[in-house]
């Protein structure tokens, strides 16, 4: 959409203040999840600049609330040795990210198993009715939140499944699923079911098919299904307030608690942990899409 | 003649060949979704089913005052309580005392006629001493007992199944005689928070498209190289978490947060009198519109991207000026893009929960948080149950629109 | 592979093998402030001389996860801070332990636990801990005349600026009914008509414009502190923390405060009830909850404890007596909350208030 040289002055400044708004909209985007940063480091227990921080006082900035995230609910902070186990056991942040990703690895790999595998036979051409089940393995991501906590929650505390790691881990891997299956089927729409009849045709069996034609190929969609799932389940926060207690506790849910009750910049310096980690992830999602185009044979855009 | 014959045998083989290999591939198929379908009926559908099914039935009273529920069956709701019906009271709390359920009964009755909760709890712990006649030493204990309203709000109590609890999500109440009525204006809070659900959620579109369609446009028509980079900017919101963004907005939006400090830092307001941007619908509105903004722009992108930059050219040198080569020729074939964003935002809007929790204040708060209430505060699950019934129809109807509009097969990520 | 399920197997053992040595109860309380009070007083010493470990979690109050842990059958909580209102509910609806004060230690001078708690302090399910009280605080530095009554909380011509209230009717209808000029005696009286409750909400009516609603404990020191009201309702001890330990300049404004208790109770069927138990005997004992007192300014109901209460902790020179809720001084226009009042109409009331919030 460069601006062509025979562009009157209207168009001119028109096309200027579009893409001004469209900075805006960019700033909207980004810049509540840039601030922060630098207020993480705040020295003073508040969400807010200080002075001190706008003149660039390097007393008011500190590393407290990073130190706090290991500190708090250890049982013996002061001590000389042995403080990392402590660490490891107690410290609420470091339980609750011990939790989160335990929960999330296991819900990610029941969602992406059966979601794959489900994936699969939609894609086939012989599937019957197709549309109808394809709404029913979507609709986790469509129904509100709040009625799939309270009817994982009611049914799991008939089976003893409440308040345990097994009742999160299961509504986690409901709640994935949708993620899982359009993005392998998005992978699968492309696939060339030539393939398939060749590796037949050659002798080899359908096992040997999936895991040596079918899957390389799809690979890339199951991964970033599996990305999506993972992402799913770490920052899901409704289920684990009704179906978790303190032992399940994530890192949402700790968060949430933190603003709800306990005010502290200590929660800015976990969020600051957590974007990093989610450009990690998303820097993971871009490689392998790109990889998935340059294997499927397009130049990569 | 004997040629056309088996010709026409090996046909019919043929053709049942053919349909036992159809359907041999059909249940193949089948079978590989099989797995997942039954996983989500266990563990997803059934337990859906099993809460909302709460909202038609309690079993409260009739479980914990079986002979009071005997007793009640047989009365008319309109003349006064027999000696039986007060023996069966007797009997029944003497019971629910011994078990420590009696706070539960209590808890049950008083829904319908509040303040009643300690002539239970506090009868009860006489019970097991009074003397027939009954329909004079209960009185006696508490004289409210002699209240045919009480008797009423038992009898409605103990009805196993009940529309009563999906009247009070519409702000309707049913009376000891089976009919409804329009809830005590001071009680009525269900409707407005539906319809204001509906309004935010009406309003977070409206912002995400106005906000969207814009973002989307650039990033399709610029050099693949630079929309990729920006389109970057899109997707990092979407996968950082919403606590890490709904703090974020805690942090620019409150009295002494960035926002407002910039606002008085450029005197557009005095110090005094800084803006109140969060904690209110407003701050919901924010911070409802800056998560759900890649649900719009993603659809609104893969569509735009489809659209051949020809058209508009071709409309240009037809005479049409950029305005309208844009509404005329470009806007109409975003419409799909539109329609699916909007269904999507509005359709994950209307159930948000944290957000509103967190940033809502008073009057920022939605029906996922008022049905929250009711299971973890009031500890009413069965008017939670009711109010989730509303709010799944309703998210079903937009589903099912959806799916008509769009087709679920076509929703993607990213 | 390999790989893979080593550190799996790692995930498994650290989510599974946590701290199995020794006792670990898990204790619900209001958080912050008030927490730590706790954890300084009781938890430390108790884990020093017992050896078991203490898990922390915060709550709101109510009875609501209490009641969903018994229903699912799968109790995780040992012991909860909870208000009078409901320890009484809780023991009515089964949801709660009985204990026994018989099995609480004498007072340090020798009289029997039963008579040493307070009147009302323990009930068949609870045993009581401190008076705490709702009251009201402004920041001295920003307002220009100070505010003296319960009335002054309610008059936002004559004190302009946001008022910070707890998301919730208790206390609230009480102290609206106070400022209207209900005299604290009656207040209940006047409450448990129609008009009576028409009449507090009218009040709450000329404010609520002017309201932020808080729901944590913690949140109206940092309301005060953050400069997003000039006056909120808090507990009064986390308002006292925040002048003591932070050097904020607020006052609390003791007139139609409305004090209450905290009990520990033990939800039915908790996982740990023995060492529950023994932390619920060690805790209540006359030196601890005395030394409670010296963390945050919460009185404590044993009559043997008063005469140890001394100073802040870390403070020789701030004496902790007149910042008591109980103190003569503070009690000259009190009320004490009635928890069969709120057990009877606190869903009616709560109901009420959600839709006259959302109106």
């Amino acid at each position: 959409m460069a601006l062509p040289a025979y562009a009157g002055w209207g168009e001119r400044l028109w096309y200027y203040t579009f893409r001004f708004i469209c900075f805006l909209i960019f700033l909207f985007l980004i810049a509540p999840i840039l601030i922060v940063l630098p207020l993480s480091f705040n020295a003073e227990p508040y969400f807010s600049f200080t002075p001190g921080m706008l003149s660039g006082d390097p007393e008011a900035y500190s590393l407290r609330w990073y130190k706090d995230i290991l500190i708090n609910g250890m049982a013996n902070p002061e001590a000389q040795t042995g403080w990392w186990t402590d660490v490891w056991n107690n410290a609420q942040w470091v339980r609750s990210m011990r939790n989160s990703f335990f929960i999330g690895v296991i819900a990610t790999i029941i969602a992406t198993t059966l979601g794959t595998i489900a994936a699969v036979g939609l894609s086939r051409a012989e599937m019957p009715y197709k549309k109808t089940i394809m709404a029913f393995l979507i609709s986790p991501m469509i129904v509100p939140l709040v009625i799939t906590a309270a009817g994982t929650f009611r049914a799991f505390s008939e089976f003893g499944l409440a308040y345990t790691h097994i009742g999160v881990i299961l509504a986690h891997a409901v709640l994935g699923i949708p993620f899982v299956i359009i993005t392998v089927t998005a992978t699968l729409v492309g696939f060339d079911n030539s393939l398939v009849q060749a590796s037949y045709s050659l002798g080899a069996t359908p096992v040997r098919t999936f895991f040596k034609v079918q899957m390389p190929l799809i690979l890339p969609g199951v991964i970033s299904g599996a990305l999506f799932a993972f992402v799913v389940s770490f920052d899901e926060v409704v289920v684990v307030l009704a179906l978790g207690s303190v032992e399940q506790r994530t890192i949402p849910r700790q968060m949430f608690s933190g603003i709800r009750e306990q005010i502290s910049p200590t929660i800015l310096a976990v969020a600051t942990i957590l974007v990093i980690i989610s450009i990690a992830l998303l820097a993971t999602l871009e490689l392998i899409r790109r990889r998935g185009e340059r294997l499927r044979g397009l130049s990569p855009s | 003649m004997a040629d056309t014959a088996n010709v026409e045998i090996d046909d019919k083989l043929l053709k049942k060949r053919l349909d036992k290999a159809l359907f041999k591939n059909r249940s193949r198929a089948f079978l590989l979704v099989l797995p997942l379908l039954l996983f989500l009926l266990v563990a997803f559908i059934g337990p859906i089913l099993y809460f909302l099914s709460h909202g038609f039935i309690d079993k409260t009273f009739a479980a914990l005052m079986p002979q009071t529920t005997e007793a009640l069956s047989e009365w008319d709701a309109v003349s006064d309580p027999t000696e039986e019906m007060f023996a069966a009271v007797v009997a029944d709390m003497v019971v629910a005392r011994k078990n420590k359920t009696i706070g539960r009964v209590a808890t049950r009755v008083n829904r319908d006629k509040p303040g009643t909760r300690s002539l239970f709890t506090s009868s009860a712990r006489k019970a097991a001493k009074l003397e027939a006649p009954f329909s004079e030493s209960l009185p006696a204990v508490k004289k409210d007992w002699n209240d045919i309203e009480v008797w009423q709000a038992m009898k409605t109590a103990s009805r196993q199944y009940t529309l009563g609890y999906y009247a009070a999500a519409l702000d309707m109440k049913v009376n000891a005689d089976g009919s409804f009525e329009r809830q005590d204006e001071k009680r009525r809070i269900h409707m407005t928070l539906l319809l204001r659900t509906m309004q935010i959620s009406f309003l977070v579109t409206v912002f995400c498209l106005a906000l969207g369609y814009p973002v989307a446009y650039l990033l399709a028509t610029l050099p693949a190289r630079t929309s990729n980079l920006l389109l970057i900017l899109v997707l990092l919101p979407f996968w950082t978490s919403i606590l890490v963004r709904t703090t974020a907005w805690i942090a620019m939006l409150q009295a002494q947060g960035v926002v407002n400090d910039l606002l008085v830092f450029f005197g557009m307001t005095p110090d005094d009198a800084r803006f109140s941007l969060i904690y209110n619908k407003t701050g919901t509105l924010i911070a409802m519109t800056h998560i759900l903004l890649p649900f719009m722009v993603l659809p609104l992108y893969s569509v735009m991207k489809g659209i051949p930059p020809s058209y508009v050219r071709a409309a240009k040198s037809l005479g049409a000026n950029n305005w309208t080569a844009f509404w005329r020729v470009y806007a109409p074939q975003t419409i799909p893009g539109i329609g699916a964003g909007a269904l999507l935002v509005f359709i994950v809007a209307i159930g948000y929960y944290i957000t509103p929790a967190l940033v809502g204040g008073q009057d920022g708060t939605m029906i996922s948080n008022i049905i929250d209430d009711h299971m973890r505060k009031s500890l009413n699950w069965n008017l939670a149950a009711a109010l989730g019934g509303v709010l799944m129809v309703i998210v079903m109807v937009l589903y099912y629109v959806y799916d008509r509009i769009v087709g679920i097969d076509n929703m993607k990520l990213g | 592979m390999k790989r893979v399920t080593t550190v799996l197997a790692a995930g498994l053992a650290a989510a599974i093998g946590t701290v199995n040595a020794a006792d670990t109860i898990t204790i619900v309380s209001w958080g912050g402030a008030y927490t730590k009070s706790q954890v300084e007083a009781y938890h430390k010493p108790w884990i020093a001389q017992t050896g078991n470990f203490v898990v922390s979690e915060d709550y709101n109050g109510g009875l609501a996860e209490v009641k969903a842990q018994v229903d699912a059958g799968n109790v995780k909580w040992d012991l909860v801070d909870v208000e009078l209102s409901d320890a009484v509910r809780g023991c009515d609806e089964g949801l709660l332990e009985e204990m026994d004060i018989s099995a609480l230690p004498d007072g340090d001078d020798g009289t029997p636990a039963a008579e040493d708690f307070l009147p009302g302090t323990y009930t068949d399910c609870a045993i009581g801990t401190i008076v705490w009280s709702t009251i009201y605080a402004y920041d001295a530095s920003k307002m220009d005349s100070a505010p003296a009554t319960i009335a002054d909380f309610f008059d936002v011509d004559t004190f302009p600026g946001k008022r910070g209230i707890r998301k919730n009717p208790k206390a609230n209808l009480e102290m609206a009914l106070m400022a209207d000029g209900v005299p604290a005696a009656e207040v209940y009286e006047v409450l448990g008509t129609e008009e009576g409750v028409e009449r507090a909400f009218a009040k709450m009516d000329s404010i609520k414009d002017h309201v932020v609603w808080w729901e944590a404990g913690a949140q109206p020191p940092q309301l005060l502190a953050d400069g997003e009201v000039v006056m909120t309702t808090a507990y009064n001890g986390r308002i006292f923390n925040a002048v003591a330990s932070e050097d904020k300049p607020f006052e609390i404004v003791w007139d139609g405060q409305v004090w209450d208790l905290d009990l520990w109770v033990m939800p039915k069927g908790a996982p740990n009830k023995e060492a529950a138990m023994d932390f619920v005997k060690f805790s209540t004992d006359t030196k601890r909850l005395a030394a409670q007192a010296s963390w945050i300014s919460y009185g404590p109901v044993r009559k043997s404890s008063a005469p140890l209460v001394g100073s802040f902790h870390n403070k020789p020179d701030l004496d902790m007596g007149p910042q008591m809720p109980t103190a003569a001084n503070n009690m000259k226009n009190a009320l004490q909350n009635d928890f069969e009042f709120w057990a009877d109409n606190q869903d009616q009331l709560n109901e009420q208030f959600n839709a006259w919030l959302a109106k």
